[in-house]
């Protein structure tokens, strides 16, 4: 069974059809890279596959393990091991980044049917996860995300990745607002965490996080459409000569 | 729009009907003849063998209350209350005399319990869980004044207190045991023409704590009352009296519930501070009247007039107050700044759900030189609800170097619901530096996405949201209360029992 499968999906904002009939199929272990244009609606695929209100689904099906994801609220999709790292974390202020990390830690565990874990030892696993990530304890104590920069809010991002151990990852555009050394420790981070259990889905513009992270897919999505799939060199392709020739299939096939 | 909606859904649904405390006790009681007139105050003068001086005190706030008319000004709406048609004293009606806590009631000691309000002498987390992270602190003791209806039933801690020079006694005792100090000070920060429910607490006031503190005493422990109305049609008007004596200091609790019914009930309290020189008061509040049902039907109306005064040179009174409760609230806790030096806060934590109503905030008064004050202010509004920020900062001509800081920050969960700030500011001098900062923001759906993404379900999100939000006031409450008032605040907004 694979891990995820969309097959079909149609999905549409404010009677306006952004995907329309999106198949994708990620196995265990594999490094999915998604890529495409401003407009594609390749946010809108990460948003819909973890949940976001505001979309609704008019065909097609997202199963997750076999299971129907569509039926599935938000916190039941995390808790199953769907994580979203999102392109503009929030901020929440007065809320302390070690308490917040408890508190969602501990909902997802305890939806789970597994044992809330105490705040020692909570504490020194965070501890554990940020030294390796290079993650300042203060920025733990801090609110979260209030006042990080663009660097540390994606690597907060990452820790939570780390630390809740899910099995599939969604990495919405992690690379923009990031210059190239926060762009490296940020994939660096993420590389550390590929296993042969868990999957991932890298969703991105340029072609440049991938020379840091490297997929074993490569997908092109045009107009809510993926139009082409192949290996890493793809992306090479699309660099080389734009998303363009794309647009002009995506209308063909419509 | 799906996950605001739904937060809204759920609010709408939840309000008032999670009220904890909207149970009866069924005891009897005696009644003044219901409706107002002088013999209604000589009836309340008498039951408590009040001396001469003290009557004549009420019916001069009586015959002047006659005079005065209901204001108007407060962003909020109302029937026309009939004066009439409420009883102004009600009484657990005693078997006898009592000498002992364990000669009240039993039914109202039930009450208090079901309250978790300790009437025996106990430590009070005793047997109570420890707070996350804390230890249960063996020596921390509270003592309480209760309030039920219009009497205090008992205070406890009375004789420790004694030994510190502590008096802490329902103010119907000290106005005939301490009649030097009562005269001196009631009505000497809140006159009995202040306005119109300060003097109609004047004229039938039956009970509330009274409070004093001897020169260069530190209170060993928390001072508490807890009020609640029980009867049916009965205003409550108690009337609270503090003196911090010079250097003195004392740190006071101020808890309220109300059984659940459908008419209106009367709230009109007044509570008068008074710090001399060096002096320090901090008066906290959790206010948990019943706000009224889902339709908006019944609840307390809360009118409440509440000032301290900074008499002494760098004297100091702080307010802090978190308001879950009541349908209507027009309350204004403020400092008179009137010694050279002293310093004024009010933190406050304004939640109005369901149709209630909030006109809440404070005035600060710079007279002295050197004054500063601040004040940080947190309304969440969700519902139908309206929760205004009403504001007075003014600093004498006299009132040199005056300081003061405002921050009100005001939190919509979802579309039918209103935030407003009115502040008022009026410096009467040049040097005096008055900084107003307020915001308003409503729960995005981003925020609410990003934690339900990270497991936290749509409920523990607003609440995770909310805490976050009223932090910085939840840290001026003494530990026990903070820990009630982010239950009381989870309870208030999300359904879910702490």
């Amino acid at each position: 069974m694979s891990l995820l499968e969309i097959k079909d999906l149609q999905v549409r904002v404010d009677d306006r059809e952004i995907l329309h009939g999106l198949s994708l199929t990620v196995n265990e272990g594999e490094i999915h890279a998604i890529m495409g244009p401003n407009g594609s609606g390749k946010s809108t695929l990460s948003h819909v596959i973890a949940g976001k209100p505001g979309y609704e689904v008019t065909g097609g099906e997202i199963l997750f393990r076999g299971e129907d994801l569509l039926e599935m609220d938000p916190d039941e999709r995390a808790a199953k091991g769907v994580f979203l790292a999102f392109q503009y974390p929030v901020e929440i202020p007065g809320v302390v980044t070690m308490n917040f990390l408890r508190t969602a830690y501990n909902a997802q565990r305890k939806a789970r049917g597994e044992s809330e874990l105490m705040a020692p030892e909570f504490l020194k696993k965070v501890r554990e996860v940020a030294k390796r990530l290079g993650i300042p304890q203060d920025m733990l104590k801090r609110g979260v995300n209030v006042g990080f920069s663009g660097g540390e809010k994606k690597r907060n991002e990452i820790l939570q990745m780390a630390l809740f151990e899910p099995s599939l990852c969604i990495l919405d555009e992690m690379d923009s607002g990031l210059d190239i050394d926060a762009l490296r420790i940020a994939a660096d981070g993420v590389n550390a965490l590929r296993s042969p259990g868990r999957a991932m889905v890298v969703i991105t513009h340029y072609q440049r996080l991938l020379n840091y992270i490297i997929p074993d897919v490569v997908h092109v999505m045009s107009k809510g459409r993926v139009v082409k799939s192949g290996g890493k060199e793809l992306a090479l392709e699309l660099e080389a000569s734009g998303y363009a020739q794309f647009d002009e299939a995506a209308l063909t096939a419509a | 729009m799906a996950a605001v909606q739904e937060t809204v859904d759920r609010v709408r649904q939840i309000d008032v009907d999670q009220y904890r405390y909207g149970f009866e006790t069924l005891i009897e009681s005696e009644k003044a003849p219901k409706g107002l007139s002088e013999d209604t105050v000589r009836f309340i003068s008498t039951k408590k063998n009040e001396p001469a001086w003290m009557l004549e005190w009420r019916l001069e706030a009586y015959r002047r209350w006659l005079t005065m008319a209901e204001p108007t000004w407060a962003r909020v709406n109302y029937p026309k209350i009939d004066y009439q048609d409420i009883y102004y004293y009600a009484a657990p009606k005693p078997k006898k005399a009592l000498t002992s806590v364990d000669e009240i009631d039993p039914e109202i000691l039930k009450t208090y319990e079901k309250l978790g309000i300790p009437l025996r002498e106990v430590v009070i987390l005793e047997g109570v869980e420890p707070p996350p992270g804390g230890e249960p602190s063996a020596s921390r003791k509270i003592a309480v004044d209760a309030v039920f209806d219009s009497v205090s039933v008992a205070t406890t801690f009375k004789e420790e207190l004694r030994k510190a020079g502590v008096i802490f006694m329902p103010i119907s005792e000290a106005i005939r045991e301490h009649p030097e100090i009562v005269k001196k000070y009631l009505g000497s920060v809140v006159p009995t023409s202040d306005n119109f429910f300060a003097t109609l607490n004047a004229a039938v006031f039956s009970d509330g704590s009274f409070v004093y503190v001897p020169p260069g005493v530190r209170c060993p422990m928390e001072l508490s009352t807890y009020f609640r109305i029980n009867e049916r049609n009965t205003g409550q008007f108690e009337r609270t009296l503090i003196i911090a004596d010079k250097g003195s200091y004392v740190s006071y609790l101020e808890g309220c519930t109300a059984p659940q019914r459908d008419e209106n009930q009367l709230h009109a309290a007044v509570v008068e501070l008074v710090a001399l020189d060096d002096a320090e008061i901090k008066y906290s509040t959790v206010q948990n009247w019943y706000p009224g049902n889902s339709e908006g039907l019944g609840g307390i109306y809360n009118f409440v007039t509440k000032r301290g005064d900074c008499r002494g040179v760098n004297s100091k009174i702080s307010w802090t107050q978190v308001e879950t409760g009541s349908a209507i609230t027009w309350k204004y806790p403020s400092c008179i700044l009137r010694g050279d030096n002293s310093r004024g806060e009010f933190y406050s934590i304004a939640i109005s759900n369901g149709h209630q109503q909030v006109d809440s905030g404070t005035k600060m008064l710079h007279l002295g030189k050197n004054t500063t004050s601040r004040i940080i202010s947190k309304g969440i509004a969700a519902g139908v609800s309206q929760n205004t920020y009403r504001g007075l900062v003014t600093a004498h001509r006299k009132a040199t170097g005056a300081r003061n800081y405002t921050a009100c920050d005001s939190l919509l969960i979802g579309d039918k619901c209103g935030a407003h700030t009115v502040p008022y500011v009026e410096a009467k001098n040049s040097s005096a530096l008055f900084e107003h900062e307020a915001t308003t923001s409503k729960i995005s759906e981003d925020v609410l996405f990003y934690c339900t993404q990270r497991g936290l379900s749509q409920e523990e999100a607003v609440g995770l949201v909310v805490n976050g939000f009223v932090k910085d006031v939840l840290q001026q409450l003494p530990m026990e209360f903070a820990v009630e008032a982010q239950k009381l605040i989870s309870i208030s907004l999300e359904g879910s029992v702490g």
